[in-house]
């Protein structure tokens, strides 16, 4: 049994000109251990994914379809029950480390308050436990720093902090939304490789959300790549960046500058992205593909298979036995 | 009245001080240094001083592109606000046009803006949501003495650069995606014609495929105007795309600077070879 199995998941959001899908049938897998990368840009629906796993959609958002967390489902399930979840087999971190982090508790006790919670540890036994926590990150000297607030931590250290409290329970899932675009490229690879290490040590799934292909291309096992609200390609990371087989990943991948490709223009996709509430009603894509043809704006193009568990959705794929 | 009539006459005017430089560099930055006074540690004590940038030395010449990179710390929106006057270093000169910018007297540095604009980081905060785009993009024009009528029609001019239509100077700024709001600010850089523009991180907060057209847009605007643009930015790979030569800022001070072609293929300084490490590859 994979560990989480999200089916037809569908999220409407309330907006001024009524309900509209941000999310739209929206299907993936992931078994311990695996590590799965979200890849679009501003409102692709990819944060509203992630919110949706961890029960914390925003208040009116309604969710439909299945997502099934260890063979138990989470959508419609209370919020006593979701809480005993979060922060214990399910932990999230997020983007902005200074706006996670609570300004007036010590880390110490922001790092203990999830073993104290959950798992019932005295507070002595739980300071313990935040020391070797923040050790495991790569704060040094923790055991001095427990006292400290989070202002007196620079932005890399602040989100080391933030894993330490994802990490605290031991959770079986480890969801990161954009956990490094606040922070320099050299600050971005430690973190990166900090959730590698502790992904690899301790067993646990990692879902990690990002704008930027590099990180996911280096990162993870399998990749998602959404355009409003929609999965248009989905595979193993090594088949999706070779082939390429949707518009919209290839037209993403051009338009990246690149280390040396000085002075040449960069290739744009055309338009810019739609608004939910007024989404093409096919492939979410027509209109700015290149290739769009008048059978795109008919429905949505289901996903062709291409061989080895890669898909896309494109009009103009074949399956691929 | 002058300023804006020089506008009116020539497409991209060259002040008189300016020609009289013309071999010389547009931009010359010398021995700048700056520190911060941060609070008093004890009631009676010194303030305690944060050095952050020590004699930073480069000159841009018109026409080119120059960009600096280095992680959050290093100095690189300091230089930019020295640059652009905002702030007075502790020490060192900034001279535009054979100007010493940080010497001029007030009215005359408000005069000589119309020269050096800049674009900022972040396009939700930068422009005022209760002024109407029309106002935002002329603004640099009313401190120049230009008639009502001279700033609408270079407002309309300016966006129409931008690629946004003459329509949109009635609208405000919310009415309007990230991508397009970054092209608002840019045209209110391009307004007074100026002979450079320092954009500071002007992409970052944009998605990969906006990204790419903010990037044409100013390189495309940099060719047509001989405009020279100082580039700050985090990302080696934008850098590397816009500009002619790079300066790598580690902790104030420049550790190591060339074309982006040697710096990236060969770097040489340590700092410049873990930046260059640390960027993400496609497989």
């Amino acid at each position: 049994m994979p560990l989480l199995e999200v089916s037809r998941l569908t999220i409407a959001l309330p907006t001024a000109r009524g309900m509209v899908q941000a999310v739209h049938d929206l299907d993936l897998t992931l078994a311990r251990g695996q590590t799965l990368g979200i890849i679009g840009e501003s409102g692709c629906g990819k944060s509203l994914t992630a919110l949706a796993l961890m029960g914390l959609l925003p208040d009116g958002a309604r969710a439909s379809g299945s997502v099934r967390f260890a063979g138990q489902e989470l959508i419609g399930l209370d919020d006593a029950a979701l809480q005993r979840l979060r922060g214990n087999r399910l932990a999230m971190v997020f983007q902005e480390p200074m706006t996670t982090l609570n300004p007036v508790h010590s880390i110490g006790r922001q790092v203990a308050e999830p073993l104290r919670l959950h798992q019932g540890l005295s507070a002595r036994q739980a300071r313990a436990q935040a020391v070797a926590l923040l050790e495991r990150v790569g704060i040094a000297g923790a055991g001095a720093r427990l006292d400290a607030y989070p202002h007196q931590f620079s932005g890399g250290q602040r989100q080391r902090i933030c894993i330490a409290m994802a990490l605290a329970c031991g959770p079986e899932l480890l969801i990161a939304d954009e956990p490094t675009t606040a922070l320099d490229v050299t600050l971005q690879r430690q973190i990166l490789q900090l959730l590698a290490g502790l992904v690899a040590e301790q067993g646990m799934a990692l879902v990690l959300i990002s704008h930027d292909l590099g990180v996911i291309a280096e990162h993870v096992q399998h990749t998602l790549v959404m355009y409003g609200g929609t999965v248009v390609e989905a595979g193993p990371t090594q088949a999706v960046f070779a082939r390429l087989a949707h518009p919209y990943t290839q037209g993403l991948l051009a338009a990246r500058p690149r280390l040396g490709g000085a002075h040449a223009r960069l290739p744009t996709i055309a338009g810019s992205v739609p608004e939910l509430a007024q989404l093409p009603p096919g492939c979410p894509f027509a209109g700015r593909c290149p290739h769009t043809e008048d059978a795109c704006h008919a429905a949505l193009p289901r996903a062709v298979e291409l061989g080895g568990g890669h898909t896309a959705r494109c009009i103009r794929l074949r399956d691929t036995p | 009245m002058n300023a804006i009539n020089s506008i009116a006459a020539s497409a991209y005017p060259i002040s008189a001080e300016g020609q009289n430089h013309s071999d010389s560099a547009l931009l010359q930055v010398r021995r700048l240094s700056h520190h911060y006074s941060l609070p008093r540690t004890r009631l009676l004590g010194p303030r305690p001083r944060l050095a952050v940038l020590h004699g930073v030395d480069f000159d841009l010449q018109a026409g080119r592109s120059l960009g600096v990179v280095g992680e959050s710390g290093s100095g690189k929106s300091t230089l930019a606000r020295l640059v652009m006057a905002l702030d007075t270093p502790s020490a060192g000169s900034v001279r535009l046009l054979g100007r010493d910018l940080h010497r001029l007297p007030a009215a005359e540095l408000r005069a000589a803006r119309r020269d050096f604009q800049m674009v900022f980081q972040d396009p939700y905060a930068s422009l005022d949501p209760r002024q109407r785009v029309g106002r935002i993009v002329a603004e640099p024009l009313q401190t120049l003495g230009a008639t009502r009528q001279q700033q609408h029609e270079r407002a309309a001019q300016a966006l129409a650069e931008v690629g946004l239509r003459a329509g949109d100077a009635h609208k405000y700024p919310h009415e309007f995606s990230g991508g397009q709001r970054q092209r608002i600010a840019i045209a209110r850089a391009l307004v007074s014609r100026p002979r450079l523009i320092v954009a500071d991180e002007p992409v970052s907060a944009l998605d990969v495929s906006v990204q790419a057209q903010v990037l044409n847009l100013l390189q495309d605007l940099q060719q047509q105007h001989g405009m020279s643009l100082l580039l700050i930015s985090h990302d080696l790979a934008v850098v590397s795309h816009l500009c002619d030569e790079v300066l790598v800022l580690y902790q104030g001070r420049v550790v190591e600077r060339g074309t982006p072609g040697q710096l990236f293929s060969r770097p040489q300084h340590p700092y410049t070879q873990t930046l260059v490490q640390a960027v993400p590859r496609l497989l």
